[in-house]
């Protein structure tokens, strides 16, 4: 017969039990282990040590300087002096250009976001084409996208349509807000495409086939079920290109920025001033560096909560549609 | 010289041609479809009656849930597949160039495996198909929205949340949601793909008894790997081994008296 021996690792076996707390104590001190949880830590660190101390610096000086006299003034020729000087025209410029841009790169960029994950078949030359040309033009530096601008928008469309309705006399053939908004609408596309095909693709296939096999045509199914899903996503491509719009000054300066004007922008075909256009004047055109020191902080400092305030408004419309998808739809 | 003007409809004759009387509903005529290179149904042909459950059985892998997406063209979507054969819905070729795709899958409904509700309301989700065909007046949907959940015996769980979330029902409410979504439109055919496979045994059992009661309306075909499912609600049963129908008979038949070997060792558990 044979008997049944109980396994090495039970009590009462052959060997003693304190053999588990030898085998599984750590026995030496895992230096790399150690070594690059630190080192991920300290890069972390770092960043967040260079964000601190830009948003500190600019915080600390420029908030003595900013009053509601300064947000809400329309500023002489001379804007260099720090008592009389104001930064409505900025304000009001960035925030026109950055709202225009908006309303031109969310539909282009949805819709071709659209027609390379609905209907272009994956595989083929020209999708992937206009993939790596999308690609591309994310990687574009901006100063080029400035003189696109100027050379399609402004010289080309501009002043054909001079021409064509105005007896060539110059209205649109000039830098104006639209151009500037149009040429931000085209750096910023890349964004909007990439983030909503994301979205698109995110949404479970299971819905399209379930729309379909009740007889939704294709658009039907489009429309209805995916487009609702996605709107998030595709709200946080216009969050990005908002973000990166603000601050932009490079495409905008041959295409519609303005060194000084004595009233707001009316009309779509005027010139504009922009805060960040204006932080490179105070700080290169400037007679005397100490006196426009609080006036430069203070409108970097509004530009900074602009563009905060911009996202803050469409983070919040966001979470209001993702409430409204998960509660209904 | 004449025979070659007589076009190929003469129906392929299949072991099941004479296992029920009545003409049939759908009639698949030596249907072949290749993904690509790789061939998926090899020359498939069976009739099916209206007003009946038939059952595809078999193996992962061996065709049936392909050859149930032929039936509603839900195979069109995918890229690179051919389909060489004839299916018949009430005499109309589904794949000659004429016909209207939408028209079809309104009258060839279809359930998923995997409940798949749109994330809308309870109420919405019924809706949705109706509104497509232009079901517009509220009194009318809610007349009609109310007589599908009554019918996919859902209405007693769901009638006082019709407007909150699909998404916030068990797995069995959901895929009888799909069911009430599906049958909204009035379709003659209703096609399922697995339906109860990821579902519970008594949430199985109620789809179950669903499918029967639907059964006096509707004329079903489901795609099952429960071989005690299939014995339990459908009439018909047929079975595909690697993209080849075996046999096609009357369910009891298929069960206790198989013809074909391979059909016997499939439902006997010893393979498969």
């Amino acid at each position: 017969m044979n008997t049944v021996t109980p396994p090495e690792y039970l009590p009462g076996s052959s060997s003693d039990t304190t053999r588990f707390t030898r085998h599984f104590r750590a026995e030496k001190f895992d230096f790399w282990s150690f070594f690059f949880s630190g080192l991920t830590g300290l890069a972390t660190f770092f960043i967040l040590g260079i964000l601190a101390t830009i948003l500190l610096n600019i915080l600390i000086n420029g908030w003595s300087a900013i009053s509601w006299h300064f947000v809400s003034t329309i500023p002489k020729k001379d804007f260099f002096d720090a008592n009389t000087t104001g930064v409505l025209p900025m304000i009001v410029g960035t925030a026109f250009r950055v709202i225009v841009m908006t309303i031109f790169v969310i539909p282009v960029g949805v819709i071709t976001a659209i027609y390379l994950t609905e209907y272009a078949a994956n595989t083929s030359t020209i999708t992937r084409i206009i993939r790596a040309a999308v690609n591309n033009l994310a990687g574009v530096p901006s100063i080029v996208f400035g003189l696109f601008g100027l050379g399609f928008f402004i010289n080309f469309v501009g002043k054909n349509m001079d021409k064509l309705l105005h007896n060539a006399s110059a209205v649109w053939g000039q830098p104006a807000l639209i151009w500037a908004s149009l040429t931000l609408a085209v750096m910023t596309l890349p964004v909007v495409i990439v983030a909503t095909e994301e979205s698109l693709k995110a949404i479970p296939p299971g819905l399209r086939e379930a729309s379909l096999a009740l007889g939704a045509t294709k658009l039907e199914t489009i429309l209805k079920i995916v487009l609702p899903q996605a709107l998030p996503g595709i709200m946080t491509g216009g969050i990005l290109a908002v973000s990166r719009a603000a601050g932009e000054v490079a495409p905008i300066l041959f295409t519609g920025v303005a060194y000084y004007m004595a009233s707001l922008p009316g009309h779509l075909s005027d010139q504009f001033m922009d805060l960040g256009y204006h932080v490179f004047v105070l700080s290169t055109q400037s007679p005397n560096i100490e006196q426009t020191r609080p006036i430069l902080y203070a409108t970097v400092l509004v530009l900074l909560l602009l563009t905060f305030a911009l996202n803050i408004v469409a983070i919040l419309i966001r979470a209001r549609v993702r409430k409204k998808l998960r509660a209904l739809g | 010289m004449a025979e070659t003007l007589i076009p190929k409809i003469v129906p392929q004759k299949t072991p099941a041609a004479t296992a029920k009387v009545g003409s049939p509903l759908i009639e698949i005529e030596a249907i072949s479809l290749h993904y690509g290179a790789s061939r998926a149904l090899k020359d498939i042909s069976l009739n099916l009656e209206e007003k009946v459950v038939t059952a595809f059985i078999g193996p992962s892998g061996c065709g049936k849930s392909t050859l149930l997406r032929c039936l509603n063209r839900m195979n069109d979507l995918i890229d690179n597949v051919r389909i060489d054969g004839a299916i018949k819905i009430g005499g109309h070729n589904i794949y000659a160039s004429d016909v209207d795709v939408i028209e079809l899958r309104k009258r060839v409904g279809m359930v998923f495996q995997k409940s798949n509700p749109f994330p809308k309301s309870i109420y919405e989700n019924v809706a949705y198909g109706l509104r497509l065909h232009g079901m517009k007046v509220k009194a009318d949907l809610d007349l009609r929205i109310e007589e599908c959940l009554r019918a996919s015996a859902l209405w007693d769980e769901v009638k006082d949340r019709l407007h909150s979330s699909a998404l916030g029902l068990s797995g069995g409410q959901q895929q009888r949601l799909c069911i009430a979504r599906a049958i909204a439109i009035k379709p003659e055919v209703i096609l399922m793909d697995e339906p109860a496979s990821a579902l519970d045994p008594i949430a199985t059992a109620r789809i179950e008894d669903l499918i029967l009661d639907l059964k006096k309306e509707f004329t079903i075909v489901i795609v099952t790997h429960n071989m005690q499912q299939a014995a339990r609600i459908s009439d018909q049963t047929a079975f595909f081994y690697i993209g080849e129908l075996v046999e096609f008979g009357a369910t009891s038949k298929i069960f206790t008296n198989p013809a074909q070997k391979r059909t016997e060792d499939y439902v006997s558990g010893r393979f498969g």
